[in-house]
């Protein structure tokens, strides 16, 4: 591997984007539950579920700074590592982007309305309707960046002259082929990966010192989410397997090891590969990738051996995918397995193996949006914009990169330190039934 | 009006916005360090957090919407810009995302933490003085283009008395639209005590500001003729803007109207901000990006300026509620809510 610019602009833009995707990923699902627990709250007149989103925002508050400021730089990074890229696609993708600022904007408005106006309304819905303005704007700065990374696979609305876009069209653009799957499945999983991630949290108290009645409702309302939105990550999963099929087949083959093009393709699960290319140890699901591809074992998958060996992405990525599929298949076993105990009376849904499952199944849930961001990236290579730029005619010629990547990490490593020192410092010396206490002092809201 | 007029108007708005919202939560974080050192902390640290705590994100989106715009409306400027600054643009980069999380940290995390506060205070001035090279870069003479590269030639910008003109400007600026802004906002607290703080700051950075100016134009006379002369061809900006300087002074000075007098400031930037940015044209980036040369296809740019309607549509109401709620509500300014 040489440290070239090209590999050195790589290596910076994963490593940000790498951040900042933990960010993201928790700043587009948290407002989520966070206005549902306070609506139950206000429902029921339970102050449990409006301290849970008290808490809850406060804790926010810490990682939607880290997701700016992460957001920012990469913002500025496309321009500083990929100035030939911007160039072209900038033309083409401008609607976008600049429409995801609005978004971001619109949400930062009404957050920092929201964070401080608990007391300041008599008619406490009222406060509970800032939260939708916080949740369009978070989920449609998502939409519209996804549209953004879909368009570097699928790019349409523009023709290339002479290194110049021309005829450009830019809703064309925007709501290209890969648009659907890629914001479906980006949703579904951030708001999966924040409801598991606070569940993960929650049964983590329970297991170390018992929990209160705060936790138990806690537990079971991000369970109940995390259940509903496993089955929509899955489906969405699946959609996007039927996407890549249709219009990147060498994305899906690479992520299967998928040589020759044939109808009644196997699905391979796990394994190995070795020099020659030959699969071994693999769990061999026959016909399924057909399947996969298409809703009948009939389908042809297209291989591999279809296209030029200097346009293939790296064969690693299999690992990746298999990774992203598991843990999502996990997730989507460990919270229907506690939605039954707890629906079906005779099982006990506090039992400390399934308390330790549901606290695995946030990191968890978070690395396999890792994985699966990492596949969908590298699932690309060597294209930046597939079929028109190659990743290598796109970096910087600059010097400094090298330097640059090096402030960046250590920005990003004091930056995490520091997040995770200030938020379990935030919660530790103020636990909920304190709180609970001094702010609910007879039991009913205020 | 054409297109890339429009477009340049728009971001010039924008980034006039950042001016004036950045630079007072620069300056405020300058103070807030100050203060505390100072022990003067209690009057003029409650009220800076208070004004503070619901905008800061806002202030960080109108800096990531102009360059977005930027490149949007003038996409040569991510080629030239993008490799020139890698290295400076970098810097600023970790300055703002050092200055934003350790705000959160320090404010909602652990408050009173005196490193986050002169971290806090420190990249207050340090960010506005490299944002300021960008607009430096753009007069020309600190790129040179190759076959292949554009190269920064960051010794000439280190010894050019045009630039470190600029520097200083940008930073004295920050302190005195900073200090007006927190003078009136004491005020409307009916705190008078952090109100004598913040004034005396405010007329201690009032004279730098105008000789910070005049330098900047001594600079640009001999650093970049055509622009200094295209500057004297619309000289009436630039004397309003003084006169808007001399009425602000003397209000704070008085006593007298110090909402009216914070008016004054943000007129007092605007003219020399849109006077400047009028006379800069048609360079974007001399010599290499002109406001035609540059500008992207009809149909982007027009959908660009439909967006960006709608999107105003959405925001000023937004933005006078946030402003309702927090700066123009007595009680709230007062802490009692």
């Amino acid at each position: 591997m040489e440290l070239d610019s090209v590999m050195l602009s790589r290596m910076l833009t994963s490593v940000t984007l790498a951040f900042h995707i933990i960010f993201a990923t928790i700043g587009v699902g948290i407002p989520v539950m966070i206005s549902i627990a306070e609506f139950i709250g206000i429902k029921r007149n339970d102050g449990h579920y409006i301290l849970l989103a008290r808490r809850w925002a406060r804790g926010f508050t810490i990682t939607v700074a880290v997701g700016v400021v992460t957001g920012t730089a990469i913002g500025l990074q496309l321009s500083l590592l990929w100035p030939s890229f911007m160039q072209v696609a900038g033309q083409v993708i401008a609607l976008p982007l600049f429409m995801e600022t609005f978004a971001f904007f619109f949400e930062a408005i009404f957050l920092g309305i929201y964070l401080y106006t608990w007391d300041r309304f008599k008619n406490r819905m009222v406060h509970w309707l800032l939260t939708i303005p916080i949740m369009i704007g978070s989920s449609a700065s998502a939409l519209f960046i996804t549209m953004v990374n879909a368009f570097m696979n699928t790019p349409q609305g523009f023709d290339l002259e002479g290194g110049k876009a021309v005829n450009i069209d830019p809703i064309a653009a925007m709501f290209n082929p890969a648009t659907p799957p890629k914001v479906f499945h980006v949703l579904t999983s951030a708001y999966l990966t924040s409801a598991l991630i606070l569940a993960a949290i929650t049964a983590f108290a329970i297991l170390k010192n018992k929990g209160s009645a705060y936790h138990r409702k806690a537990l079971r309302m991000t369970m109940v989410c995390g259940l509903i939105f496993a089955v929509g990550t899955a489906v969405a999963g699946d959609v996007s397997a039927k996407f890549l099929a249709e219009y990147q087949p060498e994305k899906l083959a690479a992520a299967e090891w998928h040589f020759e093009t044939e109808s009644n393709a196997d699905l391979v699960v796990f394994g190995t590969l070795d020099e020659n290319n030959e699969i071994h140890n693999e769990i061999r699901l026959p016909g399924f990738l057909s399947f996969l591809a298409g809703n009948s074992f009939d389908t042809e998958v297209i291989g591999l051996e279809e296209f030029p060996e200097d346009e293939l992405p790296p064969l690693f990525v299999h690992y990746l995918f298999d990774s992203m599929v598991s843990i999502g298949m996990f997730t989507l076993f460990i919270t229907s397995l506690f939605v039954l105990f707890w629906k079906w009376k005779k099982r006990n849904e506090w039992n400390r193996p399934l308390l330790w499952g549901v606290v695995a199944s946030g990191p968890l849930a978070m690395l396999a949006i890792e994985f699966g961001w990492i596949y969908a990236e590298i699932g690309r290579q060597p294209w930046i914009l597939r079929g028109y730029m190659k990743v290598a005619d796109a970096a910087t010629k600059a010097d400094g990169v090298g330097l640059t990547f090096v402030l960046f990490v250590v920005l990003y490593i004091i930056l995490a330190v520091f997040c995770v020192t200030v938020l379990i410092k935030m919660f530790k010396n103020k636990p909920p039934e304190l709180e609970y206490e001094q702010r609910f002092k007879s039991g009913k809201l205020q | 009006m054409s297109l890339e007029v429009l477009g340049i108007t728009v971001l010039w708005v924008f980034l006039y916005g950042y001016l004036i919202v950045a630079s007072i939560d620069f300056g405020a974080g300058f103070f807030a360090f100050y203060a505390k050192i100072t022990n003067k902390k209690h009057t003029v640290n409650d009220l800076i957090s208070r004004y503070l705590s619901p905008v800061w994100e806002v202030t960080n989106v109108f800096f990531v919407f102009f360059f977005v715009g930027l490149v949007g409306f003038f996409p040569d400027t991510a080629y030239y810009y993008g490799t020139a600054l890698l290295l400076p643009g970098s810097v600023a980069l970790i300055l703002l995302a050092v200055r934003g999380a350790f705000y959160a940290f320090g404010n909602y995390g652990s408050k009173d933490n005196v490193f986050f506060l002169f971290l806090y205070g420190a990249t207050g001035l340090l960010i506005p003085a490299s944002l300021s090279t960008a607009l430096t870069i753009s007069e020309g003479g600190f790129l040179e283009e190759t076959e292949d590269r554009v190269v920064f030639l960051a010794e000439e910008l280190f010894t050019s008395l045009y630039s470190w003109s600029v520097v200083i400007l940008a930073i004295v600026s920050v302190l005195f639209i900073s200090a007006s802004f927190l003078t009136y906002y004491a005020d409307r607290a009916n705190d008078t005590g952090a109100r004598e703080i913040v004034r005396k700051f405010a007329l201690f950075w009032s004279p730098p500001t105008i000789l910070a100016s005049l330098l900047v134009f001594i600079g640009l006379r001999s650093h970049n003729p055509e622009h200094f002369q295209n500057a004297l061809g619309i000289w009436w900006m630039f004397g309003l803007s003084l006169l808007f300087f001399l009425i602000a002074s003397w209000l704070i000075y008085s006593r007298k109207k110090f909402g009216t007098a914070f008016i004054m400031v943000m007129l007092q930037f605007f003219f020399a901000f849109f006077g400047y940015g009028a006379s800069h044209l048609p360079y974007i980036l001399k010599p290499f990006i002109t406001i035609e040369s540059s500008v992207t296809s009809p149909v982007m740019g027009t959908a660009l300026v439909v967006v960006f309607i709608a999107g105003l549509l959405l925001l000023i109401p937004s933005l006078i509620l946030l402003m309702r709620l927090f700066l123009f509500d007595a009680d709230y300014v007062k802490g009692k809510k």
